[in-house]
């Protein structure tokens, strides 16, 4: 352990570029849609159901082989091995068979000498239904106990003793709407076939090996014959963690067939309509408490919309329970949870994984006690905060890093918070019409896998006899910086400039087994496995050194300046040479597994994180009372990331997440219809933030103190999630404002996202008395 | 014929291209120029934005007048004498790339080839470039950075003209008289003068007139409509004069959005506003002001701003000329007061008088680079606390852009007090019955359109009535 303690050399902490940024801003850094394509190459588009629930009794697709251009069609008849692209449970099929479990599910496979040829020719399946009654919403689906698991339940104490012990009691509600990734690279796969039988898949995905296993299953492929590449994403967000599966098995199926390389790239709409988004829900709570709006006891009720298979769904509602304290501490609670399975299209990962949804309903909730008690927002979010004695979540893990209370201490002053506060309540009384509303949220989030088993890393790291070093892990890049990162902590253990660092594609044939580049956890697990593998490299060249120069090993040290052992110096770069020359490997891999975690799934009990990332927020909004427009106009934000591998990363890290997470709660809205089909299926409908969306002032840092008080590389934390979370600061402004708009009016029952028409619903609710 | 155009210095010769064959797809797949990107194939996202110059004055006053398009919904044809301008011409090293680089501007790295574009565009002086970073940018999505470092980067770019001078002077070669281009049985003209396109369009009545792509791009990238027959328009110099007027303003249909901006602002600071929220700069810098009001949209963009303010239309058809009210040329949803091979050939807008009181508001979900709920126009004149003259428009709320006839007769010689209009916003619902869709339902529709009379009276009261008013903080 004391070996990860080492000095940073100058490498880390730093605020360099992204690895790829010289490449992207001139438009050379290659996607899988710019690598130059074999000369016989097919392009293929899938055809799509136009039901959301029905018995498939017939595909004719006699119309789609004739058609201009087409070369072959595929559906489930024509896989060779198992019709599964799931991530585990089995559930989601490449080609529906016998029944179509969701509108736009994948129906078969055209292949064709063009993308458009492909794309006209989907059009031409004739699919013969017999309609079934769809479920579509959380409520259809839970009166029919459509579940993809039993409810699950986690907390302690006499729940219900408790409430009726409480000095004071309500009960509210908030639902929220899903939300598509809309990631600006769509989903993308380029199977090219290898020699006897091998596959290789240039994939745009999170999750390199949970593809190869699909598609080798798939396929009837062994694992190591099928070979998974992915240099970049075009942006992730979790929707190409399970979702680039069957865009990669569909390719290589089709390749394996043809003997072709096989393009397929979904057009937006197609991917729009076939992909996962985040899980929509609606959620219910109790509360009782005292005078201060200190909590007594809660029970809470989840539902979401998990679609029509399990995917991650498990994990990702379990996440919600554990968010659904947030920074609280709830003596006594109660949180149970539905799972609910839907004919639409199965609810996925999306950055957050169930944690925003949970931690919104935390802070509605304190919102309504505030309400009810006439009390700042921010004085009762203080008193429920987790301290000294009151420490255990409702999972039963002890908060040992509780930093929030400093967090919001600390921000609470550089925001002016107060005298903020003050001045929209004196703006909101002298403006009839345009009102506004302050909030302070702070975030903590749990960081791990929750599924034990996944979190562990692996990288490979070679050294050539010039002294370059070429990098590689498990971890995927989707433009979070995850390659600068973990090369900073490679450079730094030889004490080398980046630039000497060779960043190159994760690939299943070099570092095998991983886990997605997910829940945060990306430079956690890579950099510290990099770290491991460099190290061991190091370690070598130390005793060789030693045994060279004829010093002690502890006399040789690695410096910008070289590699000085004793009263002698040398060039990195001679260094590797003599250590070749002397048989020394210069190759290394390197294994990292988070300690310490573990939880008991049957009593939703145990240590499910590591540790816990911290920030606050603070989001002053306006709201139009005619029309129900709505605009950030201030956003202040204080987030720990311990301390940063790469502040300049952390910071772009933070920012596209509160913007992100601010498009899930007011503009970003997915509309089906009655009949479970997608109507917001481009850019055009769904509508993510842009350039003017984001707050005219917004003031963003890192939390100076911060510091990892687990020994986690260099003492950095996650960053990719919690941030999006810093958004329910909008949320809970909005709220504000609403509640201002109709004083005395009652609470108000804002549901997300905060449209326009739902913002002018809440308010004409209040003023019909239905607060 | 051959579309011919400039890259990069290099003359590109296209023999019969497909009509509808798209930029983006000709530049990634034979040009395999990859650093323009599909991200939405519907001109929403941005990514694939690239320049485009167009030969404009003459003699020592030439100029290449650069804008920023979608090519994702560009048809080859459109390129004909053009330059070009993508990601791949500005190299590395340009001032908005070092900004961004340095800036963290960059991180999954796809929109960035396009956002670079529009930041280009807008340090050149390309069309549009008086606007602001973020109006420059609403066309351009990213979603991984939250957008502050690109602002920061386009901020501190200096304005710096291009030196044009050798690609004025292979344009200038690039001027021949085009033809008709046949494809597979397709066909497709690029007629020059009004004339010439009044004579094509009565011989092909059939063919589909196209201006600026902004919407039949889409009828080809995301519907796969094969289309027999086009004009292109756009280039069509006597249908993109402007003339302002006491009288009012007078726009060429062929004229866009972008070059009508500054005119429309003139004649109404509200009419420029709703301008710079219409799609994106790249939009903007295709979209025509004729084509938007051919295409007989039931929001319209323009057309309810433009029939509360009293807007005619002129429509030519061989040598015949006719003009009527705007509002009178949307009959129903998807039809049109047109003949047969008759055109839109010219907008006048009259000038409201100095104390009319105008009110155009878009309500939509985001408020940039959005298609409205709610698209409303309200103007009226009050003398001596009476109002004389009232002429309300809705987009949103019926089949077509409409005016608010029983709204309009309550208003009509009532004074203006705030009891009046809330008498009259009551009416609204006999005027309008509006459906429910992804935008908005009906009854949100019904509410907003009413309250928008109370955001003028309050406004008129000196009220602050719109959160756009408090937007820079």
């Amino acid at each position: 352990m004391a070996d990860r303690e080492i000095q940073t050399l100058g490498a880390v902490s730093r605020p360099l570029p992204h690895d790829s940024a010289a490449a992207q801003i001139s438009g050379t850094a290659l996607y899988a849609d710019d690598v130059p394509e074999a000369a016989n190459i097919l392009h293929g588009a899938f055809g799509l159901s136009t039901m959301a629930h029905a018995r498939l009794t017939g595909l004719d697709l006699s119309a789609v082989q004739s058609a201009p251009g087409v070369v072959a069609v595929f559906s489930a008849i024509n896989i060779p091995g198992k019709n599964d692209v799931s991530p585990f449970a089995g559930d989601d099929r490449l080609f529906a068979e016998d029944e179509v479990v969701y509108h736009g599910q994948a129906l078969f496979l055209v292949v064709a000498s063009s993308h458009q040829a492909a794309r006209r020719a989907a059009k031409l399946g004739k699919a013969a239904y017999e309609p079934l009654p769809p479920l579509l919403s959380i409520a259809e689906a839970l009166a029919a106990d459509s579940l993809i698991e039993p409810a699950q339940s986690m907390g302690r104490g006499d729940v219900a003793a408790a409430l009726a012990a409480s000095p004071h009691r309500l009960s509210g509600r908030l639902a929220m709407g899903g939300q598509d990734h809309f990631y600006l690279e769509g989903q993308i796969a380029v199977a090219t076939p290898q020699e006897q039988g091998g596959m290789h898949v240039l994939s745009s995905t999170q999750h390199p090996s949970e593809v190869q296993h699909i598609i080798a299953r798939v396929l009837g492929l062994a694992d190591a014959q099928v070979t998974v590449e992915v240099r970049r994403m075009g942006g992730g967000f979790g929707g190409k963690e399970t979702q680039a599966s069957l865009f990669a098995a569909g390719a290589a199926l089709a390749a394996a067939a043809a003997g072709r390389q096989v393009k397929i790239r979904a057009d937006r709409d197609d991917d729009m309509v076939l992909t996962g988004k985040r899980h929509e829900f609606e959620t219910g709570y109790e509360v009782g408490f005292d005078e201060e709006g200190r909590i007594e006891a809660v029970s809470m009720e989840l539902a979401s919309r998990c679609g029509c298979s399990a995917d991650l769904s498990q994990a990702i509602n379990d996440r919600a329970m554990f968010h659904a304290d947030n920074c609280y501490f709830y003596p006594a609670v109660k949180i149970l949870s539905h799972r609910a399975k839907t004919h639409t299209v199965s609810a996925t990962a999306f950055r957050g994984f169930g944690g925003p949804q949970g931690m919104i309903v935390a802070e509605r909730m304190l919102d309504h006690i505030a309400h009810a008690l006439g009390k700042d927002p921010l004085s009762v979010r203080l008193a429920n905060l987790y301290g000294p004695g009151r420490d255990l979540t409702p999972y039963a893990m002890q908060v040992a890093d509780n930093v929030a209370p400093q967090i919001i201490a600390d921000l609470v002053a550089s925001s002016d918070y107060t005298a903020r506060r003050a001045a929209v309540a004196d703006w909101n009384a002298r403006h009839r019409i345009i009102k506004k509303g302050i909030a302070l949220t702070p975030v903590k989030f749990g960081i791990s896998f929750t599924t034990t088993h996944l979190n562990q890393g692996g990288a490979l790291v070679n050294i050539y006899t010039d002294g370059s070093i070429l990098l590689n892990h498990g971890g995927t890049e989707m433009g979070q910086g995850l390659m600068i990162k973990v090369a900073q902590v490679v450079a730094d253990v030889f004490a080398v400039p980046v630039a000497q660092v060779r960043i190159s594609s994760t690939r299943t044939d070099k570092v095998p087994n991983t886990s997605a580049t997910a829940a945060s956890s990306g430079s956690d697990l890579n950099g510290m496995a990099a770290f491991n593998a460099a190290a061991a490299i190091r370690a070598r060249l130390v005793e060789f050194a030693a045994g060279h120069f004829g010093v002690e090993e502890e006399a040789v040290r690695f410096t910008p300046d070289g590699v000085v052992a004793g009263a002698q110096i040398v060039s990195f770069a001679r260094l590797c040479q003599l250590a070749y020359l002397a048989r020394v490997s210069l190759s290394a891999t390197g294994f990292y597994a988070t300690p310490a975690i573990h939880y008991d799934r049957a009593s939703h009990t145990g240590r499910p994180f590591y540790y816990f990332a911290y920030g606050a927020a603070v989001a002053e909004v306006a709201l139009d009372t005619l029309t129900g427009e709505h605009k950030v106009l201030a956003v202040d934000i204080l987030h720990d990331v311990g301390k940063s591998l790469n502040p300049a990363i952390d910071l772009g890290q933070i920012e596209g997440g509160f913007i992100q997470g601010m498009g899930w709660l007011t503009t970003e809205e997915l509309v089906f219809d009655a009949d479970g089909r997608l109507l917001t299926h481009a850019p055009s409908t769904y509508k993510i933030p842009t350039a003017s969306d984001r707050p005219a002032r917004m003031k963003i840092e890192l939390w100076a103190p911060g510091e990892n008080a687990e020994p986690t590389i260099h003492r950095s934390k996650a960053v990719g999630e919690p941030p999006f979370m810093l958004a329910n600061a909008v949320f809970c402004a909005l709220t504000q404002a609403v509640a201002a708009s109709v004083p005395s009016g009652g609470f108000p029952a804002l549901d997300a996202p905060a449209t326009p028409e739902r913002i002018l619903a809440a308010i004409a609710a209040l003023r019909a008395g239905h607060g | 014929m051959s579309v011919r155009f400039l890259l990069d210095g290099e003359v590109i010769t296209l023999d019969a291209p497909d009509p509808t064959g798209t930029l983006l797809e000709f530049l990634r797949g034979p040009l395999r120029r990859t650093g323009t990107k599909e991200g939405c194939a519907e001109g929403d996202c941005g990514a694939c934005t690239l320049l485009l110059g167009t030969l404009a004055g003459e003699g020592c006053s030439a100029r290449i007048a650069w804008r920023a398009v979608n090519s994702c919904i560009m048809f080859l044809p459109m390129l004909h004498g053009k330059a070009l301008l993508t990601i791949e011409s500005l190299g590395g090293a340009h001032p908005v790339q070092r900004e961004m680089l340095e800036r963290h501007g960059s991180q999954c790295g796809f929109c960035t080839p396009g956002i670079v574009m529009s930041l280009y565009a807008r340090s050149i002086g390309a069309l549009g470039a008086e606007q602001s970073v973020a109006d420059c940018l609403a066309g351009n999505l990213c979603r991984c950075t939250g957008y502050g470092p690109i602002l920061a980067a386009g901020a501190a770019v200096a304005a710096a003209p291009r030196d044009d001078a050798a690609i004025i002077a292979a344009l200038r070669k690039l001027r021949d008289a085009p033809g008709a281009i046949n494809y597979q049985g397709r066909r497709a003209f690029l007629p020059q003068t009004v004339e010439e396109l009044a004579a094509l369009y009565l011989a092909h009545p059939q063919a589909r007139l196209v201006a600026g792509a902004t919407d039949v791009g889409l009828w080809v990238t995301k519907q796969q409509r094969v289309l027999d027959e086009l004009i292109f328009i756009a280039d069509i110099e006597a249908l993109r004069f402007m003339e302002e007027t006491p009288d009012g303003l007078r726009l060429g249909a062929a004229l866009r959005y972008a070059e009508a901006q500054a005119a429309l602002a003139r004649l109404h600071p509200a009419l420029g506003e709703l301008v710079r929220r219409i799609g994106g700069a790249q939009v903007r810098n295709a979209g025509t002001i004729g084509g938007n009001i051919a295409n007989g949209s039931p929001i319209g963009d323009m057309p309810p701003s433009l029939i509360a303010l009293g807007a005619t239309l002129t429509l030519r058809r061989g040598a015949e000329r006719r003009t009527m009210a705007l509002e009178d040329f949307f009959l129903a949803y998807g039809k049109q007061d047109r003949q047969p091979g008759e055109f839109v050939e010219s907008l006048f807008i009259p000038r409201p008088e100095p104390d009319a009181l105008i009110l155009i508001a878009k309500l939509s979900k985001r408020f940039d680079s959005d298609i409205a709920a709610v698209c409303g126009a309200i103007h009226l004149r009050v003398e001596d606390g009476t109002i004389t003259q009232a002429r309300l428009a809705f987009g949103g709320m019926a089949g077509t852009p409409k005016r608010a006839a029983h709204v309009e007769a309550a208003l009509t010689g009532a004074p203006f007090t705030a009891a009046a209009l809330e008498a009259a916003a009551s009416l609204i619902g006999q005027d309008f019955a509006p459906l429910s869709d992804v935008r908005g339902t009906a009854a949100y529709r019904l509410t907003v359109a009413a309250n928008l009379l109370r955001r003028l009276w309050a406004q008129s009261q000196g009220e602050i009535a719109s959160v756009l008013e408090l937007a820079d903080g």
